[in-house]
């Protein structure tokens, strides 16, 4: 509705027109090569036009596949196959978004409990601070396969070591937005509780924390999408058995292109499904709070 | 176990905190003591973290595969200089930079491609901010489809990476001008160009940069995790990825803390060209840290 | 006796009405103006009254929708384009990466003026508004008043016979406005240059101008054209004369009478 009312519907669906048909211009220009390849090995000399561009976007192991040939895929293992078999994307796509989601929730938990930590102790803060600032330089998904295979090494497979890496890598987003968060208050809002003689506790539930959730959301929609991502890298050392990255990578073993670009999609919708959601979340609680959205 | 090695682990530990604690309490009468405090504090921490690290890992036996203390990592570490400049050369300075620069480039570009267009913006910038959600990192085995396996497959995932926070932030910036700003060089018949050159992309310096810091990071990440899709025989992802399966963990470490050190680097860096350039904005005026 | 010069602002029914979305909005309605070259005029009014509006037009900053105007004889865009007037904003709007002198230099530098030109007149408009000195000090290195004189400075270094200010001194406190009105009147009389200036302080456009024009809101008009009798020399203890006073009370009752004083 906000979309339509700014005006913004019309260009974006245009811009994904023009993408969709690049798409398939790409698609056969790319295809092009191996389809010239196949004629001619099949003694094929009285092709049409037509023939040959239907044939570029139909292809078995298609170099850019098209965009019908992967909604085709799509259905077929999202609709058409049984939820629980390991054919089935639904079945994949669950066990990403299960790490996903219990990785998101312990690392937002973890998050805002540093965050009230790094407010309330100054050591803590002047010690910690500045090295999770720092740490958001440093590739930390690099390190993704190692606490797969070290936790696989001491028991712990499957669920909880891809859990553990999403944890880890929604924690730092969720901490710097909530330090800020916690710390927006102007302080002519903190002296007002100073004259009511509020205590730490009370100022923080009801001036820091409601301050802070403006940025905690936009900081959870960040940490939703790290955890995913941190959770399909989690899936790929372990010889890439289930889920989202482990179809990604077995795709490419085998030179599945079609499996590649259905997994790729599906992650996608995965992602922007859980950004939704944390946005939709956003919108409800703060405007209960009064909030312009 | 080591009792004493353990006790003294946290023995440091504790007298490192107690000095944090202290001199977080002072009051500094300079400024220059006051950054000096600043930087000493994590400094310790970071200290006592190590030695912490050091004394259980080893006062436990810890076993080497799930925690190699820090000395061996260490040990590690100068042991393999010239593997890991190599594997620093392929990812870093190949995939990487190259990367960056051509995604950067790419959507500084565009933005002023489609600075003419409000259409063009209204239609690409949601689909910019939709794209950043995403694990865009799993293109990688498509790239490597259609570049080979050696690093210009990993360039791309980082272009592909890249560019859309780029555009997004030039977009945001070069609409940060103010309307009397902008009113003022219409007052002094300045046409498009010399607006856009005098007025909107100094203006637009601070998104710009927010963007290439923000970048520096992701291409880190994207060469690293593509490498993990498959790759020559060097690559510090390949590094990773083949030596967890070796459980050969200290070597992991190894690369690990190289690719802190260049990340960190890289970003800071950029941060310093910022601070040059960007020198006017309030944000650097005031500054302390990042 | 008639006019030999063409005036520096000439209008005639000027109107601007803006379509919002409650409806269209007269900002000036039936404005019929005609400024000599020399003269300082005031245009005061409450917020509403168009006075903004009517700068803006002369700027070429806004189109009218109805009736003409004509600066220095051509269309306000021909002006414009020809450099033919400096503005003034209501702040500064100095960009925070040039120095003064870079900043004052900025309108010679988009004419592509030469170097050693640019110098020339950065120098001596600077020492016009007693910033000489200043040079390599950036924006914020500077108070208010100070940025507000860089702003004047660049908007006199084209050497435009004309100079539109709005409500250049609104941000600033009495006593600094005090100073740089009588500033102002000094490089008035030593540039003589056609002034217009934008104001919603009677005691300020009283103390600055020839020439008064009182507007009022919904729709935006010119109620009285006041001529001052006030003499071109003037101290600022002028501002408690009876003379002054007499001035500033028919002003009042100009905005009276547009019931500017209703809300």
């Amino acid at each position: 509705m906000q979309g339509l009312r700014d005006g913004k519907t019309l260009p974006v669906l245009i811009v994904l027109l023009a993408l969709v048909v690049i798409w398939y211009l790409g698609a056969v220009w790319l295809n092009t090569p191996w389809q010239l390849d196949t004629y001619q090995r099949k003694s094929v000399s009285d092709w049409t036009a037509t023939q040959f561009v239907t044939d570029t976007l139909n292809q078995n192991r298609p170099v850019l596949p098209a965009p019908h040939q992967v909604a085709a895929e799509m259905w077929k293992t999202i609709v058409e196959t049984a939820p629980n078999s390991k054919r089935s994307l639904l079945y994949h796509a669950w066990i990403t978004l299960s790490s996903t989601l219990l990785g998101f929730v312990m690392g937002t938990g973890l998050g805002i409990g540093l965050a009230v930590a790094i407010l309330n102790n100054k050591a803590i803060d002047r010690s910690l601070m500045p090295w999770i600032i720092a740490s958001q330089t440093i590739p930390i998904l690099a390190i993704a396969p190692m606490i797969i295979v070290v936790l696989n090494a001491v028991g712990l497979s499957g669920l909880i070591p891809k859990a553990l890496i999403s944890t880890y890598l929604s924690f730092f987003p969720v901490v710097v937005g909530m330090v800020k968060g916690l710390r927006s208050p102007e302080a002519m809002q903190l002296d007002l509780m100073h004259t009511y003689n509020a205590s730490t506790a009370q100022t923080f539930f009801k001036l820091r924390w409601p301050s802070a959730l403006p940025y905690l959301f936009a900081s959870m929609k960040v940490a939703v999408a790290i955890a995913l991502v941190g959770a399909i890298v989690g899936e790929l050392p372990t010889g890439a058995v289930a889920g989202l990255g482990a179809r990604l990578l077995s795709g490419s073993y085998y030179g599945q292109t079609v499996q590649i670009w259905s997994a790729l999609f599906t992650a996608s919708a995965v992602a922007a499904g859980l950004v939704l959601l944390v946005g939709l979340a956003e919108r409800l609680t703060l405007r209960r709070m009064g909030a312009r959205t | 176990m080591n009792s004493t090695l353990v006790l003294g682990a946290v023995a440091v530990w504790l007298m490192l905190w107690g000095t944090n604690e202290y001199l977080v309490r002072l009051k500094p009468q300079s400024a220059a003591m006051a950054r000096a405090i600043g930087l000493l504090v994590p400094a310790l921490f970071g200290v006592a973290i190590l030695v912490l690290w050091e004394g259980i890992t080893r006062g436990f036996g810890v076993p080497t595969i799930l925690l190699p203390p820090p000395s061996m990592i260490w040990a590690r570490l100068t042991a393999s200089l010239p593997l890991l400049w190599a594997d620093f050369r392929q990812t870093f300075l190949k995939s990487v930079l190259i990367g960056w620069a051509l995604g950067c480039g790419l959507g500084f570009i565009v933005a002023i491609l489609i600075d003419r267009s409000t259409f063009l913006q209204k239609g690409l910038l949601p689909l910019g901010n939709f794209v950043s959600a995403l694990p865009v990192v799993g293109v990688a085995p498509i790239m490597v489809m259609w570049f080979g396996f050696d690093w210009p497959s990993k360039a791309a995932v980082v272009v592909i990476m890249t560019f859309f926070p780029m555009l997004v932030n030039t977009v945001a910036g070069l609409a940060a001008s103010g309307q009397m700003e902008r009113d003022l060089m219409r007052t002094y018949a300045s046409n498009y160009w010399q607006t856009l050159f005098k007025l909107r992309l100094p203006m637009a310096a601070p998104f710009i940069f927010n963007a290439l810091k923000i970048n520096s990071t992701l291409a880190l990440i994207g060469a690293i995790v593509a490498e993990f899709f498959g790759t020559p025989i060097v690559g510090m992802g390949f590094r990773i990825s083949t030596e967890v399966g070796r459980a050969d963990v200290d070597m992991v470490w190894a690369e690990i803390a190289i690719a802190a050190l260049a990340g960190s680097a890289f970003y800071a860096g950029i941060a310093l060209i910022e601070r040059a350039i960007t020198f006017w904005h309030p944000s650097i005026r005031s500054a302390g840290w990042t | 006796m008639k006019q030999t010069t063409v005036p520096a602002i000439a209008a005639e029914k000027l109107g601007l009405t803006f379509a919002t979305n409650d409806g269209p909005v007269a900002a000036l309605s039936d404005v019929d103006l005609t400024i000599s070259p020399g003269e300082f005029v005031s245009f005061i009014g409450p917020s509403g009254c168009g006075k903004t509006t009517l700068l803006r037009v002369i700027a070429d900053l806004e189109r009218p929708t109805a009736g003409t105007i004509a600066v220095n004889g051509m269309s306000p865009e021909a002006a414009r384009r020809k450099r033919a007037y400096g503005y003034v904003f209501q702040a500064p709007a100095l960009f925070p990466w040039r120095t003064v002198a870079r900043n004052v230099a900025l309108p010679l530098e988009i004419e592509s003026m030469g170097r050693a030109e640019i110098a020339a007149r950065v120098k001596r408009t600077l020492d016009m508004v007693e910033l000489g000195g200043f040079e390599q000090k950036f924006p914020w290195q500077l108070s208010g008043g100070m940025q507000q004189r860089v702003s004047i400075a660049r908007a006199l270094a084209f050497d435009a016979q004309l100079l539109l200010m709005d409500e250049p001194f609104g941000a600033l406190d009495e006593i600094v406005r005090d100073r740089l009105n009588a500033q102002l009147l000094d490089l008035w009389r030593q540039t003589q240059m056609t002034i217009a200036f934008v104001t919603h302080s009677i005691p300020e456009a009283v103390y600055l101008s020839t020439k008064i024009i009182v507007m009022s809101p919904r729709p935006g008009r010119v109620t009285d054209v006041i001529e001052s009798t006030l003499p071109l020399e003037r101290p600022l203890d002028i501002r408690e004369t009876p003379e002054f006073l007499k001035i500033a009370h028919r002003v009042r009752e100009g905005l009276r009478a547009g019931h500017s004083y209703e809300v």
